[in-house]
């Protein structure tokens, strides 16, 4: 089985760790709070969330944030469960642009 | 949107301060579908926001602190940390499996969750950055001692070091070892001795209260 590109453990290259902290931001916040919100109601598991991040395309997962991720996996397990549709949360993004303006 | 419970952020999520990302876009509109399809509440959420609030460091601190101090405690806390955390009023629950590693003289525990970011939340808060970093995923399976030194910690090779990785199910919270020459410290005094990278285990405790906190 190859190596999974999440899988890092030991992997070459490690350089040293930079160690400044950023403050979440609301969006961060939000991505949490959702995931968690959805485990606590049972809706998606832990090994669920990382079976779906885990599969991701290498080059989209080394290109998003962490929260990024997040909110990415939740979609798609929230997509493979049937309780949303890619179209409506494209819909909806596409009114926030609307709403908000798209600098 | 406009009746939003996000806390100080509120007005912000209205017209966000600067461009989101094309991720980040997609968090509003998956919560705005969930409240109305009734998947989730607005309290719901709201409720995890408080909650993940309420953890810091703090709390890891004072279970050690304790434990220091009462070695009842610690043998409970090594034990059954979940209900050693509940007799402190912290809340474990939520963690599968929770396991204590305590260092000593000779052995120093690590902890690292190298396929992303496990991390006992319900104690220590949100995980900072450098501990999902791909640096620190991939160096502390391989490289442990290197990555103490970075944090200023140098280890004697009659030191064992052993590496915890972390699962979807198992969380691990270093318990350190105590600095010497506090033999009459409080237990108040003693929890500023801990910090949040002891608990993962990158460092030792601080070896006396630093200025400014006393």
């Amino acid at each position: 089985m190859p190596r999974g590109h999440h899988d890092l453990g030991g992997t070459p290259g490690g350089g040293p760790i930079e160690r400044a902290e950023h403050q979440l931001e609301d969006w961060e916040i939000l991505a949490d709070a959702v995931n968690q919100a959805l485990g606590a109601k049972g809706i998606r598991r832990t090994d669920e969330l990382r079976r779906i991040r885990e599969e991701m395309d290498a080059d989209v997962y080394r290109s998003m944030s962490y929260y990024e991720r997040w909110i990415a996996s939740a979609e798609n397990i929230l997509i493979e469960k049937k309780i949303l549709t890619r179209e409506e949360i494209d819909r909806k993004v596409a009114e926030y642009e609307k709403r908000w303006g798209n600098p | 949107m406009g009746n939003d419970h996000l806390g100080k952020g509120e007005q912000e999520h209205e017209h966000p301060k600067h461009e989101l990302s094309q991720h980040a876009k997609r968090i509003y509109a998956i919560r705005e579908l969930l409240l109305e399809k009734g998947v989730l509440k607005e309290e719901e959420i709201q409720r995890q926001i408080d909650y993940m609030e309420a953890r810091s460091p703090a709390n890891g601190a004072r279970l050690v602190a304790r434990a220091w101090a009462d070695p009842r405690f610690k043998a409970r806390l090594l034990a059954d940390p979940r209900a050693a955390c509940a007799e402190m009023g912290i809340d474990a629950t939520s963690i599968n499996e929770f396991v204590v590693l305590e260092n000593t003289e000779k052995v120093r525990h690590l902890v690292v969750c190298t396929l992303c970011s496990c991390y006992p939340r319900p104690i220590l808060g949100r995980p900072p950055d450098w501990y999902k970093s791909f640096n620190y995923r991939k160096r502390a399976v391989v490289d442990p001692r290197g990555v103490m030194r970075e944090f200023g910690m140098e280890l004697p090779d009659s030191v064992e070091v052993r590496v915890h990785d972390s699962t979807a199910d198992i969380r691990y919270l270093v318990l350190p070892l105590r600095p010497a020459g506090t033999d009459g410290m409080s237990e108040e005094e003693l929890a500023r001795l801990v910090t949040r990278d002891s608990m993962i285990g990158v460092v030792d405790p601080l070896q006396e209260i630093p200025e400014g906190n006393r």
